[in-house]
């Protein structure tokens, strides 16, 4: 064997003999301090930002759905005062409108009444006149039936014929004018 | 039955490496002086237990940087999993103990504790790695001497050294005539003893692990050799396989809960040192 190996072996278990679980060592205490170093930078330098910034965005997302809910409600509320001030103009010119109508309407059965009165009067009127024509007329004609009548009973009674006009006509005023100075003297009595 | 393959697969990789024939050899501190591979004669000397070290480092790096790359508002299940740990180590264990303006302050010195703490240890479970880079003095001791100067700045920082070393050590309604001596049991106290106990603790909870996890998979490596051999005795490898399980799962607790106690520990001290009197 080379005289170094048995050198190197003997050094080796030589500083196997030094090892003690309570004496900590020089590479030992220096990559224990590198791992702490790498462990604290990254903590400082990535995590904690990491986290900061997620809980921000967090906390910015509750408040914002918040905000959100109170602008929504806000706007809800608009939106019902809005749709109940329509509703109520909306009532007000229904009512108006039923106002209108209920006085159109009377204005108009006014008017209907007034004219169907009109035409009553016009057709009582009329018929009024009518049966005053007919009326005169029918004592036009009943005169001279009534006169024809009369002669030719008389003529029949008196066996002569009241032939001439003159005669006939004189004695049917006569008759006439007795009649009615009988009537007149019966209202006087 | 991940735990019992895990066991398995270490015991067999274990027994593969045994030289055979030979009685029963039991694991022993020299595990953590193994041979140097890189820099051999330089102060940067790496070793096995040194390069897994680095490569936790490398890994929790990794893991913090890939986790928090991206924090969405609305977080996914591997988010949710992170954000419970930085806000375990942040808000649990700084602000917590610390109160909210100081524990800000301190949360990234205390994280990194916890996060470096934890990662170091998990190694010591990990299939192929089997061993924690916290057993070995010097991370510990280094971590013990920041929680060390954390406090003691901390309070110097506030109180100025003087009102600092009198709050520490000059406690009131204790009787005038023992005042000193109390000091100075208040001086070994607070300024030997915490960074000591810190070091130790750590350093031999982890060490105690490895050796019952190497013992029992050794054991069960030998038995297993025994029992290809088609030795009775063979069989015990079955009950020293299934102690390996137990004290697998013993030790991922433990990795955790140390390097919780080296966390909260550290910002109790800081904030016994910011506290006005104790």
């Amino acid at each position: 064997m080379h005289p170094a190996f048995i050198l190197a072996g003997a050094l080796a278990a030589a500083e196997e003999k030094e090892h003690s679980l309570l004496l900590p060592e020089l590479p030992d205490l220096i990559w224990g301090s590198v791992a702490f170093v790498i462990v604290l930078i990254v903590i400082i330098k990535v995590v904690m930002p990491n986290i900061t910034k997620a809980l921000d965005a967090r906390r910015d997302a509750i408040e914002g759905g918040i905000e959100r809910a109170e602008k929504a409600e806000a706007q809800a509320a608009a939106t019902k005062a809005e749709y109940e001030a329509a509703l109520a103009a909306a009532r007000t010119e229904a009512s108006h409108i039923r106002e209108q109508a209920r006085a159109d309407g009377a204005k108009i059965l006014a008017e209907l009444k007034e004219q169907a009165q009109a035409e009553a009067t016009r057709i009582a009127a009329n018929a009024q006149a009518t049966i005053e024509a007919e009326r005169q007329s029918a004592l036009a004609s009943l005169r001279n039936e009534v006169g024809t009548l009369a002669i030719s009973l008389a003529s029949g009674v008196i066996g002569e014929s009241l032939s001439d006009d003159k005669k006939a006509s004189a004695m049917v005023d006569r008759f006439l004018a007795d009649l009615e100075a009988d009537q007149k003297a019966k209202a006087g009595k | 039955m991940i735990l019992f393959l895990y066991a398995l697969t270490t015991s067999l990789l274990v027994a593969a490496d045994d030289p055979g024939n030979g009685g029963f050899v039991g694991p022993s501190v020299d595990e953590y002086f193994p041979q140097v591979l890189l820099f051999a004669g330089t102060p940067f000397e790496l070793n096995r237990i040194t390069l897994i070290r680095l490569i936790a480092v490398a890994a929790l790096v990794l893991i913090l940087w890939l986790g928090t790359r991206k924090l969405k508002l609305v977080p996914s299940r591997g988010q949710a999993t992170m954000e419970f740990a930085l806000d375990f180590a942040g808000r649990g264990i700084a602000i917590e103990t610390l109160g909210e303006k100081d524990g800000k302050r301190f949360a990234p010195l205390i994280m990194t504790i916890f996060f470096l703490t934890l990662a170091l240890n998990l190694t010591g479970t990990i299939p192929g790695l089997q061993i924690a880079s916290t057993g070995l003095i010097g991370q510990p001791l280094i971590l013990a001497v920041i929680a060390y100067v954390a406090f003691v700045y901390a309070g110097v920082r506030k109180f100025g050294f003087g009102r600092f070393m009198k709050n520490s050590l000059w406690l009131p309604g204790v009787p005038a005539v023992i005042k000193p001596l109390i000091a100075v049991l208040e001086f070994l106290s607070t300024f030997i003893v915490r960074p000591v106990t810190l070091t130790l603790r750590l350093t031999m909870n982890m060490v105690a692990g490895h050796m019952l996890l190497a013992l029992c998979f050794l054991a069960t490596g030998f038995f297993f050799n025994l029992l290809i051999q088609g030795s009775a005795w063979g069989a015990l490898s079955a009950g020293t396989l299934l102690l390996g399980i137990a004290f697998t799962v013993l030790e991922l607790f433990v990795a955790a809960l140390q390097a919780y106690i080296f966390a909260i520990l550290t910002a109790i001290y800081i904030q016994l040192a910011l506290a006005e009197s104790h």
